[in-house]
């Protein structure tokens, strides 16, 4: 004896053997098609999965199933609102990455100005003791050279 | 000759649709303007009418023009993808989500190597930039691929915003 799909279990026929319904409901889950119903209506979702390869059936079932479940917990939004809450979520994401690449561009700028500063005090010192160098050596000409004997070279 | 009532010119798109006489308090009448044909047209079409009143009469009057946009953009949604419907562009969505994700992770680790480097207390001439950069560069994603993805979908304006958290 063969048992009816859910689909006409809840619309109190008899299930064909064609039945469009029976391969996507089976009948251990009523809630299933009750919640499709609820919010497609039977006609409507016969017809949608009729104008669907057969192949492909299986899938648009489950996805109207999610939908419809998500509509009977928001009746208002339903996957609407999973779908706006998200393209919320990924602007706050890119928002969130531009803010940290400009972060990251100003601390190399930064380093780059810092090591820019360094480099040019150091040429400057090192210029200056090369003058004050050269002044001493002018000096030490006219002076002769250092005591070897006292310096401690000998 | 029986006479016919003169069809309201201030029809909404339902009873237009339905072929009605548009009563004045209409339960579609708000929601439906008369020159929204095709947005009725599409809910009728995936929803049924009898389904989308049930629904509206569940919902207070405040949350009905929102309920009947998300129930038009669920539609929408649907005719343009009738295997995968709201569930395709959800799906579409979280993957876009994941690879922000990944790469909000990779610029904050960057971000927290070059911070480190740059409060070390000294900097020696020639020692170059601070070696930060051993992170792959992935920052190539951009909003706009969403759109190029699903030009199907029509997504280039979220209908509305959600008004609760």
């Amino acid at each position: 004896m063969n048992s009816r799909c859910a689909a006409c279990k809840y619309l109190r026929r008899r299930c064909p053997s064609d039945c469009i319904f029976s391969p996507y409901f089976p009948p251990n889950d009523p809630q299933r098609f009750a919640c499709i119903h609820r919010i497609y209506g039977a006609s409507n979702v016969a017809r949608m999965l009729q104008q669907l390869p057969e192949n492909q059936r299986a899938s648009a079932v489950d996805c109207l199933y999610y939908e419809a479940q998500c509509r009977v917990q928001d009746p208002v939004y339903g996957c609407a609102g999973i779908i706006s809450l998200l393209y919320q979520q990924i602007h706050n994401a890119e928002t969130e990455i531009a803010k940290t690449q400009a972060q990251i561009a100003l601390l190399i700028d930064s380093n780059t100005q810092e090591q820019q500063v360094y480099l040019h005090q150091n040429i400057e010192v090192e210029s200056d003791l090369n003058i004050l160098l050269q002044e001493q050596g002018d000096e030490f000409s006219l002076l002769g050279p250092p005591n070897q004997a006292s310096s401690g070279f000998i | 000759m029986r006479g016919h009532e003169p069809r309201s010119s201030s029809s909404c798109a339902a009873c237009k649709f339905l072929k009605r006489r548009c009563i004045p308090d209409c339960l579609f009448a708000p929601y439906f303007r008369s020159d929204e044909t095709k947005k009725f047209a599409n809910v009728h079409k995936v929803f049924g009418a009898s389904n989308v009143s049930k629904i509206l009469i569940e919902v207070p009057e405040e949350q009905r023009e929102d309920t009947v946009n998300s129930l038009a953009y669920e539609a929408e949604v649907r005719l343009k993808d009738p295997v995968y419907g709201c569930i395709g562009a959800i799906a579409m969505l979280q993957r876009k989500m994941i690879e922000l994700q990944h790469d909000l992770a990779i610029a904050r680790a960057r971000l927290a190597c070059y911070a480190g480097n740059s409060s070390a207390s000294s900097i020696t001439p020639f020692s170059g930039l601070p070696a930060c950069d051993g992170f792959p560069d992935s920052f190539s994603h951009t909003s706009s691929e969403i759109n190029q993805d699903g030009q199907m979908y029509d997504f280039s304006q979220v209908p509305y915003m959600m008004r609760h958290e």
